[in-house]
């Protein structure tokens, strides 16, 4: 019986592939996975997947695989034992959960703030947070449980309004999924969400903003099997070229020494 | 009553298929914290939120019936051309993921929908309210009832109403003394299906209706936001949910068997 030649070439490679694992074996003293896994808030996921492409080009062999989600969903789901190598929130209280239990050491590695969106034309001429509390205006914002709706109350102390959406929503993607439906007139969204709508709906700044600022911290996560691997991708997070990507779609700098 | 012996290799997968049922339920169960039950159960938003599923299920089941029984007649009784289409069409909330039935509906009643402007003009605006709601659980339901209603009538068949017919029986007499009746247990098990499904909807509910307490938040929209903060007060409220829909499965089942 002969093999197919494309069989033996397989199996050769395989033994190669094999050899080549217990090589490295020896010289990291560990093993070297070729996936990594890294669970994401929801409003990150156009920029980390920009992350992870320059990940795999600069880790030859490696395979990024994201997890885009809620945080408190994602922080819910490593807790019940989900393989995550490296976890990044949209905000200090559900990473906090996974710090509990984990005994992390999460790093800053971006912020945003809160912007008005209305219709691209505003027909009701909204400049400020004022804008938003008479009858006439239809405002949606996050459920104060969400971190957006926390944000969004927060601000609203700061300007000394008390808003009376008419829908406090789950997650901010519903918030602005309501403003460019039109179904709603306004809604308090993130800088970033804005930016992502690509014209679909105009962003107007307001003052009270700064006193809402989320910030997004990122850990490797406790346990798991991708050795050094992890921490290089929060390193290329943090570094220079994450950070270009970040600032491209509208996330700021996390400000220096925010967490010792 | 004998009944036919049942070949005992199918309790095998039977078992199997009730453990993958129940096994989630217990499992439920096991993360209920019962010392805070009571509290987390009757907090505000818990009870506004139970209310509102209560009244809003028991509107659409009631507009279920009152448009989902026509439909199973005209649709079991009667012979047009394209009817496998209409039927294939009206089963397909099924199939469809509730979140797309919101859009949908999203697309028709909101303020920019096909019907929304017209709506606006007479007053009623739709988008936000506990109509919303309503509309949303009757548009994933009513099939359910549809199904039930039609599975009855083709059982029961036509033979009763042709006869009534014969005798001088007018259409609207035929349908209120033999139609009626005879699709009861039908329209019970469906109505209880409706009920069911509209207690559970979410998907299309936060697409369409949003969310604002004692409004547009139903049960399911409110354990899906206490999870965000509160883990423990979302699975008892699950429990709460859970409880129910047996409850109310229950007792259709007891008034069914007296009929």
């Amino acid at each position: 019986m002969r093999l197919p030649a494309a069989f033996i070439l397989m199996l050769s490679l395989a033994l190669t592939a094999c050899g080549d694992g217990e090589n490295q074996d020896v010289s990291d003293g560990g093993s070297q996975p070729t996936t990594l896994t890294v669970y994401a808030a929801a409003s990150l996921t156009k920029t980390f997947e920009r992350i992870g492409e320059e990940f795999e080009t600069q880790h030859e062999g490696v395979q990024v695989e994201f997890s885009f989600g809620g945080s408190s969903d994602l922080v819910a789901q490593i807790q019940e034992g989900a393989p995550a190598d490296v976890f990044a929130s949209a905000d200090q209280a559900n990473m906090d959960k996974l710090a509990d239990l984990e005994g992390q050491d999460p790093q800053d590695f971006a912020t945003n703030s809160l912007q008005i969106a209305v219709a691209p034309d505003n027909p009701l001429g909204v400049a400020g947070l004022s804008d938003l509390t008479g009858d006439g205006v239809k405002l949606v914002t996050c459920a104060p449980e969400a971190p957006c709706g926390a944000a969004a109350q927060k601000a609203a102390e700061a300007a000394g309004v008390e808003l009376t959406p008419v829908s406090e929503e789950q997650s901010v993607t519903d918030v602005l999924g309501k403003v460019t439906s039109g179904e709603a007139d306004a809604g308090l969204v993130y800088v970033t969400d804005v930016i992502g709508a690509e014209g679909a709906v105009l962003g107007i700044d307001f003052p009270e903003a700064d006193a809402a600022v989320n910030t997004y911290p990122i850990t490797t996560v406790e346990g798991n099997d991708s050795g050094d691997l992890a921490a290089e991708f929060v390193e290329l997070v943090v570094g220079e070229e994450g950070q270009s990507i970040l600032r491209e779609a509208g996330f700021a700098a996390a400000p220096p020494g925010s967490r010792p | 009553m004998s009944r036919a012996r049942v070949p005992a290799w199918l309790f095998v997968p039977a078992a199997a298929g009730a453990a993958f049922v129940l096994l989630p339920l217990v499992a439920i169960m096991t993360r209920v914290e019962w010392g805070s039950f009571g509290d987390l159960i009757t907090s505000e938003s818990s009870r506004a939120a139970f209310v509102l599923s209560l009244k809003t299920s028991s509107a659409s089941t009631a507009l279920c019936i009152v448009f989902g029984v026509p439909m199973a007649v005209v649709l079991a009784r009667t012979q047009f051309r394209g009817q496998g289409v209409v039927r294939s069409l009206v089963l397909l909330p099924l199939v469809l993921p509730p979140v797309v039935g919101g859009l949908a509906l999203l697309y028709t009643f909101g303020r920019r929908g096909l019907l929304g402007e017209s709506l606006d003009a007479l007053g009623v605006q739709v988008a936000f309210s506990t109509l919303a709601v309503v509309l949303a659980q009757t548009f994933v339901a009513l099939p359910f009832l549809v199904i039930s209603i039609e599975g009855a009538l083709r059982t029961a068949g036509e033979r009763y109403e042709v006869v009534a017919a014969s005798l001088g029986a007018r259409p609207t007499t035929v349908f209120r003394r033999i139609t009626l009746p005879l699709v009861l247990p039908g329209l019970l098990s469906g109505a209880v299906l409706a009920f069911a499904r509209s207690l559970g909807e979410f998907g299309a509910t936060i697409t369409f209706a949003g969310s604002l307490q004692g409004v547009t938040r139903t049960l399911p929209l409110e354990i899906y936001l206490q999870r965000e903060t509160d883990p423990d007060a979302a699975v008892a409220l699950a429990l709460v949910l859970v409880v129910v829909a047996v409850l109310v499965i229950g007792l259709a089942r007891q008034s069914r068997s007296a009929l």
